[in-house]
């Protein structure tokens, strides 16, 4: 008798420690749990709030809109290009955040079609990632141009002339895929944004009232709007994935279908979107640790459970990485060609060697070492400051394949090293728009998407089987 | 086996222009490279900016020197223009067609007033010979005055490069139409070509095997610039020999 009473003891509290454990066995009643969100959201800002957006919206002024006007004033002399490297900072910052904004789509599309259930509450950040990520990437790439004020001679629209974009150039089908990208991702943010839109409706007043009524589009929650949300989700989320590959893939031929030693390389395509998702999860897990630390109530929503998961997943990703990275280096070294010779090697012990070695310790050699402990990735801070040292190294990356590449040409007459100018206050604007939006974000809409965490512990239960406890997921949709 | 008469040339292999460059006469001494900038309107970008790789010259004398010092040996003074690619790097991908391929004179054209400035087909020149307007360079009294009203003067943020001065090409032709005749072989030549006191340019019909460029790149010991890479280049290099 006492062995079935400690027996029931252990299972209670086996019960309890999953129940602290996974958001999904914790449910709350879902009125409580609209509060929490509506609250972190409408808390009103504090000081310190005021305070880093008084100064990114500075920096942002300063440095990305003042220092843009004098640089289409002046010309791309203020930047750091010049020949041979005619191509620096602001496409490094384009590739960088259109990476970013990669993995904002990954973890929301591909986790949902695999129905991982660790994504429920935070796929809106991600989302928001994904689109704030390609602002930042938009802002670098028309910061690259020559004459800006044409932009619009690259967008086939007609004309009496009869002139089109040239449809043989990697860079069309780069403003054409993130076109795609911006349009289908803006959607696919939006649409499981309008069931939450009508619950911020039914739970505010003044403004916010009418700027959420317009925003949720009349959603009510019938049975039907569901199932039509439900299947657009779906739809979205499976169109999504290839676009989101084809995306960086088209990013990597502006690079690999030119004739540069060291850019001209088939395995460009994968390397490039396995780097973005590395970036990207890694600056989703950052945003997610900040979201927590900072925000109202998001220790419920966010826990370590899912830093364990994302940790995880950054681990696989930076696997795959270096056997791209490997593939990549061994494949043209292998090649023998005098040019890409030169280029590896100046690449490790060139005048920027350093930054080489950073990229793969901070890519490889810190995620390995910290991602594979469960403790260590159950850390918040610990696996954010790895997401950002990700960063940094995913950065440097793209650095050493832009500028520090195409130092080394055919035509040795021409090699220069580059030094950066104007590139790095706009650069630092670009982060600083990042942070600002997401800022603005938080206190405009829910970060949590509150009905997906509720349909997630709906459909969790804890059975007896026996004796046993076991936990059970049903099929909702 | 194929005899060598029956092999077809392809479309980008037959040039109509090109050059003969005689590295072993050349002295370096840059004739070509300011008769160049004056016929063709180029920018003086100043010291700071040439002295950091933006000079816009669109012909340059490349000097390389083998071994280590002082056991140090020049090698021909190498001039370097746009070798009017057949088969371009610089075209296709310029997402505005401000690069394109000219039919009629089979020279790769750079419509100044098309270039948004994505500067892609700098970067993907393997003969790096693009110039870039990084800056409005300011050209001080009385220099504005020299400008040659045949060729257009280019503004912030476009690419420019050599045109093998179309302008004089297009006005040979046509005296050439209104006297009713074909352009001679040497009737007119390029400003590099005209300035150079050694005789180390020759331009001309590379599509006539008469012409006086036709019979020196025959001469067999020619060699064109990064032919491997299937470019075409329209400009035979001589030296040593």
């Amino acid at each position: 008798m006492s062995d079935l009473k400690q027996h029931k003891d252990a299972a209670k509290s086996h019960e309890e420690h999953l129940r602290e454990k996974h958001l999904m066995l914790d449910p709350l009643p879902r009125g409580k749990m609209n509060e929490m969100v509506m609250e972190a959201m409408m808390a009103p800002p504090t000081w310190k709030w005021w305070l880093v957006f008084t100064l990114l919206a500075g920096f942002v002024v300063w440095g990305l809109f003042y220092k843009w006007g004098v640089l289409i004033t002046k010309g791309q002399g203020e930047a750091g290009v010049m020949r041979p490297d005619y191509w620096g900072i602001f496409l490094v910052n384009t590739v960088f955040w259109i990476g970013i904004s990669h993995a904002g789509t990954f973890i929301s599309a591909i986790l949902r079609v695999f129905r991982s259930e660790f994504r429920r509450p935070f796929t809106r950040a991600a989302e928001l990632m994904t689109t704030f990520g390609l602002v930042q990437a938009g802002f670098s790439i028309f910061m690259h141009m020559g004459r800006v004020w044409l932009a619009y001679w690259l967008m086939p629209y007609p004309n009496q002339r009869m002139l089109w974009p040239n449809l043989h150039s990697p860079l069309t089908w780069d403003l054409l895929a993130i076109t795609t990208y911006v349009l289908g991702s803006t959607m696919y943010l939006f649409l499981p944004l309008i069931p939450d839109m009508a619950m911020a409706r039914d739970r505010s007043t003044g403004w916010r009232k009418t700027f959420y009524k317009i925003l949720a589009l009349g959603f009510r929650g019938t049975e039907g709007e569901w199932t039509h949300l439900r299947n657009a989700m779906n739809i979205f989320a499976f169109a999504i994935i290839p676009v989101m590959f084809s995306v960086h893939t088209i990013v990597s031929w502006d690079f690999a279908a030119a004739t540069r030693p060291g850019w001209n390389s088939t395995i460009f395509g994968p390397y490039f979107v396995i780097g973005a998702l590395h970036s990207g999860m890694g600056a989703a897990i950052a945003v997610l640790a900040v979201i927590r630390g900072t925000m109202k109530n998001m220790k419920y929503f966010i826990r370590p459970e899912h830093f364990d998961a994302v940790g995880k997943l950054m681990l696989i990703i930076s696997m795959g990485w270096t056997y791209f990275f490997f593939n990549d280096y061994m494949v043209q070294w292998y090649g023998g060609d005098k040019w890409t010779r030169q280029l590896l090697h100046f690449h490790e012990a060139g005048p920027l060697g350093w930054l080489w070695f950073v990229m793969l310790i901070s890519n490889i050699a810190i995620p390995w070492a910290i991602l594979w402990n469960q403790k260590w990735r159950s850390t918040p801070w610990l696996v954010a400051t790895v997401g950002i040292i990700i960063n940094v190294g995913m950065w440097i990356e793209r650095y050493v394949i832009i500028p520090i590449s195409v130092t080394i040409n055919r035509m040795p007459f021409t090699w220069r090293m580059y030094t950066p100018g104007i590139e790095i206050p706009m650069g630092l604007g670009t982060v600083a728009l990042f942070i600002l939006l997401y800022m603005i974000a938080s206190k405009l809409i829910p970060l949590i998407p509150v009905w997906e965490v509720q349909e997630g512990q709906m459909a969790h239960a804890f059975k007896k089987f026996g004796r046993e406890t076991v936990v059970t997921v049903s099929e909702l949709e | 086996m194929i005899r060598p008469e029956e092999i077809k040339m392809s479309e980008e292999e037959t040039g109509k222009w090109g050059m003969v460059i005689n590295q072993d006469l050349c002295t370096g001494c840059q004739a070509c490279v300011a008769a160049c900038a004056m016929e063709n309107n180029i920018s003086f970008v100043g010291e700071v900016d040439s002295g950091y790789g933006r000079s816009m010259h669109w012909i340059r004398i490349e000097r390389f020197w083998e071994g280590e010092y002082p056991e140090v040996k020049m090698t021909p003074q190498q001039p370097m223009l746009c070798q009017q690619c057949g088969h371009a790097n610089c075209e296709p991908v310029c997402p505005a067609y401000a690069t394109v391929h000219s039919q009629a004179e089979k020279l790769n054209l750079q419509v100044y007033n098309r270039c948004v400035g994505t500067r892609y087909c700098a970067n993907n020149c393997p003969y790096q010979v693009r110039a870039f307007n990084w800056r409005d360079y300011k050209r001080p009294e009385p220099l504005p005055n020299q400008l040659n009203p045949d060729v257009t003067v280019r503004r912030m943020g476009v690419m420019e490069k050599c045109t093998f001065c179309i302008q004089r090409i297009h006005k040979a032709q046509d005296v050439a139409k209104s006297e009713g005749r074909e352009v001679y072989d040497g009737e007119f030549t390029t400003a590099c070509a005209q300035a150079c006191p050694a005789n180390a340019i020759v331009f001309g019909r590379v599509d006539h095997p008469e012409s006086l460029v036709s019979q020196l790149a025959r001469k067999g010991h020619g060699i064109k610039h990064l032919e491997e890479l299937g470019t075409y280049p329209q400009i035979t290099y001589f030296k040593e020999g």
